[in-house]
């Protein structure tokens, strides 16, 4: 057993810590929460330099070929500063998808562009009514002429609007709930027949509802075998669901440390409110929470990259479990023991809070994933 | 022992279903029934409709234009109303600064601001807290200097619900800044259109706009809008916070967003069925509903201890935290129910945007941004650690 981080881990994690704590201020994010975009260009620069965006891409293709401790450092100082840029659904899931199912060809053509910054791209996955089942796909891909046309409607497309590249999941075969018959597509975002309809969501970032009509896409445009992402996608998706958790530990940790700072300057009656024995029990019930996911986002990084799909599911919904748990419990409380400061807009509190609301929906919600720990048990 | 309701009071129940049902404007119910935020000229329009009915006050006596109606029937009303997507009348005329009004005012105040509050003429907000005084609003600072016929008002006020739309404002302004902190205090009645008052918005996490800062530099108050004596006021205060019980814990509008929380989650659907069939989901919303029915019970035995006029207790604290914890509760649900899709929220669907027969059902936008504006009910009108400190008090005598 060892916790400890080798050198140049713990020297990832200060590089970015920094970034956040000096580049990525409150003011600085709120000034990208107010653009037209909601996301930097610039900060996006700025994390293709520290190397953040190659993480997920093998050396051979020009990036860090890195273990699941550094992605686990990196999003956890990255939910500290509540990033509204798209690093979870390209620099991580899109990455690794194409990480994991593309031909060689598509990788070289792929993964050194968005190590780079120079594309993004963004998997389309989940569609109206599929709630968090990964393999409930109707969009169809039919073969046309040389290629493929895909039709269907995908919905919450995280950063679909920012995105170069949709990584598109349509069913080539078998019925509407089935594993096998799933392929990948990737899908210019401009293609003719691709229409976006964008939205800010919840926690300040921005999605979309994606309609496809009969868009042609080349044979080249499929990533992997036909009929059969599915197994790469789920194993995708349980690596993003880690990131999620490691996220989430930074946005927790910093919202339990804003609480404790705030009762212990806030007077009523003549003392700081932290000197009243019914908020310190509150406070030490957050510590715990905060303690447990850390633990827990720590368990799902060593068991995200697990090949056996139960023994890997089983960690990663348990983790999800845990963390989503703590996020609606140590939100709810932080916004309470702020008393009415705590539901403003001006203090950051309120923007933790939200992430984390969103956190605990994202990637299957604890309900989904206590049922889906069941199933491994 | 009998838990069912009198014939009287259920020909009341029949009454008011039916005079609701023909009455209340088809837009505002659409808006209530689906979550949206309803207008100031929707409320308006409603409460005016209630008073030529004779309903404008339904928790008044009749001599000053209510309807004499007891809790319980106060009770049904407020059901009704709610059941039927009729949005609740505001408090802060009908149940806040009119009974302080009729308990301590003179007869000039009652015969000018009574009948306007029960005809929805006059607006009002309450201006209790401040930056420097929350749970502990006895600390408030804002001052009020008697020079001859008025006085002269500065300070900041905070959390000021619907401000912004106010045409008058029932404060605590400290009048004797060398007396105890309790014994300094005035209850004050500002017109907000005064010189020098300053509204401010306060941004709000769920994106509404409903509590603003109120700043008051040198404005002239007549003496005579001074309710009752001089540095009475928090007795006046306290008598409003434990004088509304009935609706507290907001049984009937927890009972409707119960049934429209059921409604989306058998539209829903999780692995193909109705997410009302899954047994989690299931198990939590029965848990709530169960919560939901005990509260209900308990409601109506205070209620009912007060129509006898025994001595109340801690009733209200005890309605206020257990309500707010099943409105957030249920609201929590609420966005659960549409899963990933609870972090959409799209153009034209934020409350109070967008016509709703624009809207597809089941209106996914207001959930997620609902369950974060609910958060501030276990914070306002007392935290529910100040409540809970009160009930403690009364068993424990510290």
């Amino acid at each position: 057993m060892d916790f400890n981080l080798t050198k140049e881990q713990q020297m990832l994690s200060d590089v970015v810590q920094r970034f956040v704590a000096k580049e990525y201020t409150f003011a600085t994010r709120r000034g990208i929460l107010e653009s037209a975009d909601g996301w930097s260009r610039k900060v996006w620069s700025q994390l293709a330099e520290m190397g953040l965006l190659s993480l997920q891409v093998p050396e051979e293709y020009g990036g860090m070929g890195s273990t699941s401790v550094e992605m686990l450092l990196t999003m956890t100082a990255l939910g500290r500063g509540l990033l509204l840029e798209p690093y979870l659904p390209s620099a991580i899931l899109a990455t690794a998808l194409i990480r994991e199912l593309g031909s060689g060809a598509q990788k070289q053509a792929l993964l050194p562009s968005l190590a780079a910054g120079e594309r993004i791209a963004v998997p389309a996955h989940f569609e109206r009514g599929s709630r968090y089942d990964l393999s409930r796909i109707a969009t169809t891909a039919v073969r046309k002429g040389d290629g493929f046309a895909l039709s269907g409607r995908k919905t919450i497309v995280l950063h679909a609007a920012a995105a170069d590249l949709l990584l598109v999941s349509a069913r080539t075969a078998g019925n509407a709930e089935d594993e096998a018959g799933i392929s990948l597509f990737g899908v210019e975002r401009d293609a003719t027949g691709v229409s976006l309809q964008s939205y800010p969501t919840l926690d300040g970032q921005r999605g979309a509802d994606i309609t496809l009509r009969d868009v042609q896409v080349p044979r080249e445009a499929l990533i992997g075998p036909e009929g059969g992402a599915f197994p790469a996608i789920s194993a995708v998706w349980d690596l993003g669901i880690a990131a999620l958790c490691a996220e989430a530990v930074g946005a927790l940790e910093a919202i339990f440390q804003a609480t404790a700072d705030y009762l212990m300057t806030r007077k009523q009656f003549g003392v700081p409110i932290g000197h009243f024995q019914a908020l310190q029990h509150r406070v030490a019930e957050m510590l715990i929470h905060v303690e447990q996911a850390k633990s827990m986002s720590y368990l799902a990084a060593m068991r995200c990259t697990e090949r056996d799909a139960a023994l890997r599911g089983r960690a990663i919904s348990a983790a999800k479990v845990l963390i989503g748990q703590a996020c609606r419990r140590v939100g709810q409380e932080a916004v309470q023991l702020h008393g009415g400061m705590g539901v403003t807009d001006e203090l950051i509190v309120s923007h933790y809070f939200k992430r984390l609301t969103a956190i605990e929906l994202s990637l299957g919600d604890t309900e989904h994933h206590l049922e889906r720990f069941t199933r491994f048990t | 022992m009998d838990l069912n309701f009198t014939s009287a009071e259920q020909a009341l129940r029949e009454q008011v279903r039916a005079f609701v049902a023909a009455s209340l404007p088809e837009n505002i119910r659409t808006k209530v029934l689906n979550g949206m935020k309803v207008s100031k000229e929707d409320l308006i329009r409603w409460h005016r409709i209630l008073h030529k009915q004779g309903w404008g006050a339904p928790n008044w006596p009749k001599e000053f234009g209510g309807t004499d109606w007891g809790p319980v029937e106060q009770f049904i009303f407020e059901e009704e109303c709610a059941a039927a997507g009729a949005p609740p009348l505001l408090s802060f005329g009908l149940r806040m600064v009119g009974p302080v009004i009729m308990a301590f005012g003179n007869a000039a105040q009652k015969r000018r601001f009574l009948p306007r509050i029960a005809s929805a003429e006059d607006w009002w907000c309450q201006g209790y807290s401040e930056p420097g005084a929350g749970s502990d609003l006895a600390s408030l600072k804002t001052r009020a200097v008697r020079h001859g016929d008025h006085y002269l008002v500065n300070g900041q006020k905070t959390w000021i619900t619907l401000a912004q739309l106010a045409d008058w404002i029932f404060c605590l302004v400290r009048t004797d800044p060398a007396a105890k902190q309790q014994s300094g205090i005035s209850f004050l009645l500002i017109e907000m259109k005064s010189p020098g008052i300053l509204v401010r918005p306060i941004a709000t996490m769920g994106g509404h706009h409903e509590v603003n800062e109120v700043w008051f530099e040198d404005v002239r108050v007549p003496v005579e809008n001074l309710v009752g004596e001089e540095n009475k006021g928090w007795t006046y205060a306290k008598f409003l916070l434990g004088h509304e019980r009935t609706n507290i814990a907001g049984v009937g509008t927890a009972k409707r967003e119960l049934r429209r929380l059921k409604r989306i989650a058998s539209s829903e659907r999780k692995h193909g069925k109705p997410l009302i069939e899954d047994p989690y989901f299931a198990a939590r919303v029965a848990q709530v509903e169960i919560d939901l029915m005990a509260l209900e019970i308990t409601n109506l035995r205070v209620l009912s201890a007060e129509s006898e006029r025994r001595a109340p207790g801690t009733e209200a604290s005890l309605l206020k935290i257990k309500g707010t914890e099943i409105q957030q509760a249920i609201s929590e649900l609420m966005m659960q129910t549409l899963g990933p899709e609870a972090l959409s929220l799209q153009q034209g669907t934020m409350p109070g945007d967008g016509a709703p027969e624009q809207l597809e059902p089941p209106y996914p936008a207001p959930l997620a941004a609902t369950y974060c504006n609910m958060r501030k009910t276990s914070i306002y009108g007392g935290t529910n650690e100040i409540q809970k400190n009160i009930i403690s008090r009364a068993i424990l005598g510290r």
